[in-house]
């Protein structure tokens, strides 16, 4: 219980003392926070989300994914979708309906699967459910053919690779190289304006509390107890007569709507949605910030998004080029010192109520 | 086809990279029975378990359960369905998990994920966990991690949940190895309360411990079967004595 009231708190009361910082103080004053705080909490706060959905995967059925923010870049390109067909004439080229980069190739008609777009309902229907779907076929795939392991988080790498290729191509129809960009306005609220800023860093929060209750009860029901037991014992688990591609691939469609989900919130907040999303070394960060949090924990996947990227803001800020030599060594002094992460730091002194993956059942886990 | 057998493996050879583990291995087990399987390391004993549940599959042969179900065209997880459990030879439970929650997850039941994402624990599940926790004298041990219990511990928890799975065959791999010789006394009274209700087969080394049972005694040597009988039968057979104990 302790557990989540505190993270409810922080994440909650945290976003809403931002919130009320920036909105009711005035910019003289020395507790002001910034519209550009506020939007910085915002992105972090949805990585947040995709960081309980690897942790989901990773921490409670050891599928260690390389390639989680496929589905979070998912997301994003159905809310980017949403938010250009919204610019309508407003556009470089002012055409009501195709958006500038089709009119710039030269395209005549809206390729069928943008047709429902310009309904911000059917964006976030497209945001849970296209990650689903692609989830729902490459688990149903990998799980039934036992793949686990290294393996499968190098078949998760290529699957983003793959997509980051794809949505590279102009003839797609998701703008290329240069993804999607220039918005101006979500659900009738202008982009960048501070009110809307404060509204999804807030929205942002709500729903990222919301993901945190839900991984909680999934985990804490009779189906984690059997997600974990097949995490660390799956033979064992089938001579009792489960079956535990099937366990496997409800949490990992699951995790892969939540990470949908952050994606379609994280676009009107950072303004773009371009391929470099699907990179690898996105996934893989995110595999740091559960690392650092405490892997198997939930609170610590959220903990560790934020603590990690705030680091990111101020390094790439104050030292650039020293920004992925931090990453890797903080991945590596995590990994040797602290297996159970900052959370697993904090409850070292208390006595441990949740079951936690160990770094013995990470190491046996990875070299197979 | 044997009439009435619970379990019948009609010549069943399996080979790994051209050695054969199981070389036409043929028994036939009876309702009710225990029987113990002995052999030198190498006689295909957990080989057998193997293709018994549904982990391996033979090259040849059959192995029939019940009336007319061929085990060979099944899966781990429908074996277990069926009523085949297992005991492995190192103690494997669910270790992050409570004692209660490894007997729980083996209750026999729903084994869907739709099932046990909406499932809650009913009196009736509770009552027999703790019909379970005191035959395996582990009613104080309830709320430990199962990873905080002794080997022998970790043994009996194992035993407790083949019980909850209510399995009408028990396959059972060496299951005192390791134990104190008051463990390994609790472990043969533990077996034969269990095989008042169902068929037993256990996979042993310790002599003494087989002789405790006294139950019919295979012998498997080179994937096939040397000698059957009881226990004083085969330890006088001049085969049996010089593949196994004579040794």
């Amino acid at each position: 219980m302790r557990d989540a009231v505190i993270t409810l708190t922080c994440v909650l009361g945290g976003a809403a003392l931002l919130a009320v910082l920036n909105l009711a103080t005035p910019e003289t004053s020395a507790l002001h926070v910034s519209s550009f705080v506020i939007g910085l909490t915002g992105k972090y706060l949805c990585y947040a989300i995709l960081a309980l959905a690897v942790d989901l995967v990773w921490g409670y059925a050891g599928i260690l994914t390389l390639g989680h923010a496929a589905f979070f870049a998912l997301g994003g390109y159905a809310m980017g979708m949403y938010l250009m067909r919204e610019i309508g004439a407003r556009g470089v080229y002012a055409n009501p309906l195709l958006p500038d980069f089709m009119v710039f190739l030269g395209w005549k008609h809206l390729p069928w699967y943008w047709f429902g777009f310009d309904h911000i309902a059917v964006a976030l229907v497209a945001a849970m459910v296209v990650p689903a779907i692609l989830a729902g076929v490459f688990g149903w795939l990998t799980f039934r053919s036992r793949v686990s392991g290294v393996y499968l988080s190098i078949i998760t790498q290529a699957l983003t690779y793959a997509l980051m290729l794809a949505f590279f191509r102009n003839e797609m129809g998701f703008g290329g190289n240069n993804g999607m960009t220039d918005f101006k306005d979500i659900a009738g609220f202008p982009i960048g304006r501070d009110g809307t800023t404060v509204g999804l860093m807030l929205v942002t929060a709500v729903v990222l509390a919301a993901a945190y209750l839900l991984s909680r009860a999934l985990v804490r029901s009779r189906y984690g107890k059997v997600l974990i037991a097949v995490r660390d014992t799956e033979s064992r688990t089938r001579f009792l007569g489960y079956r535990p591609e099937h366990y496997k691939l409800v949490v990992w469609v699951i995790s892969a709507v939540l990470a949908g989900i952050g994606g379609a919130l994280y676009v009107p907040q950072v303004g773009i949605i371009n391929p470099s999303e699907f990179a690898p070394a996105n996934s893989i960060e995110a595999v740091i910030w559960v690392a650092v949090g405490g892997r198997g924990t939930l609170s610590g996947a959220i903990l560790g998004a934020v603590l990690v990227n705030l680091g990111k803001t101020w390094l790439t800020g104050a030292l650039p080029e020293v920004w992925l030599f931090a990453l890797g060594g903080l991945f590596i002094v995590v990994t040797l010192f602290l297996p159970r992460g900052l959370i697993g730091l904090a409850a070292r002194r208390r006595k441990r109520d949740e079951p936690t993956p160990t770094a013995v059942a990470a190491a046996r886990e990875v070299t197979g | 086809m044997i009439e009435g057998s619970l379990l019948y493996l009609d010549g069943v050879t399996v080979s790994f990279d051209g050695f054969r583990a199981l070389n036409d291995l043929s028994l036939v087990l009876e309702p009710g029975e225990m029987r113990a399987v002995i052999g030198p390391n190498g006689a295909g004993k957990t080989t057998m378990m193997d293709v018994i549940t549904g982990k391996t599959r033979p090259d040849t042969g059959r192995v029939v359960f019940g009336s007319d179900t061929d085990l060979t065209k099944l899966d781990e997880p429908a074996i277990a369905e069926l009523g085949i459990g297992r005991k492995f030879q190192k103690p494997t439970v669910f270790e992050p998990l409570s004692v209660w929650d490894n007997l729980l997850l083996a209750l026999a039941g729903d084994r869907s994920p739709r099932f046990s994402l909406w499932a809650r624990e009913t009196a009736e599940e509770r009552d027999r966990i703790e019909a379970i926790l005191a035959t395996t004298k582990l009613t104080e041990h309830r709320t430990r991690r199962a990873a905080d219990l002794s080997h022998g511990q970790k043994q009996w928890l194992e035993i407790g949940m083949l019980l909850a799975q209510e399995p009408r065959l028990l396959l059972v791999d060496e299951p005192v190895a390791g134990m104190t010789d008051a463990e390994t006394a609790q472990t043969a009274d533990l077996l034969r309360e269990i095989n008042k209700t169902r068929s037993v087969v256990v996979v042993e080394h310790d002599m003494a411990f087989v002789r405790a049972l006294g139950v019919k005694v295979t012998v498997l040597h080179e994937g096939s079967v040397l000698s059957e009988g009881s226990i004083d039968h085969v330890s006088e057979d001049p085969r049996v004595i010089e593949v196994y104990l004579g040794r």
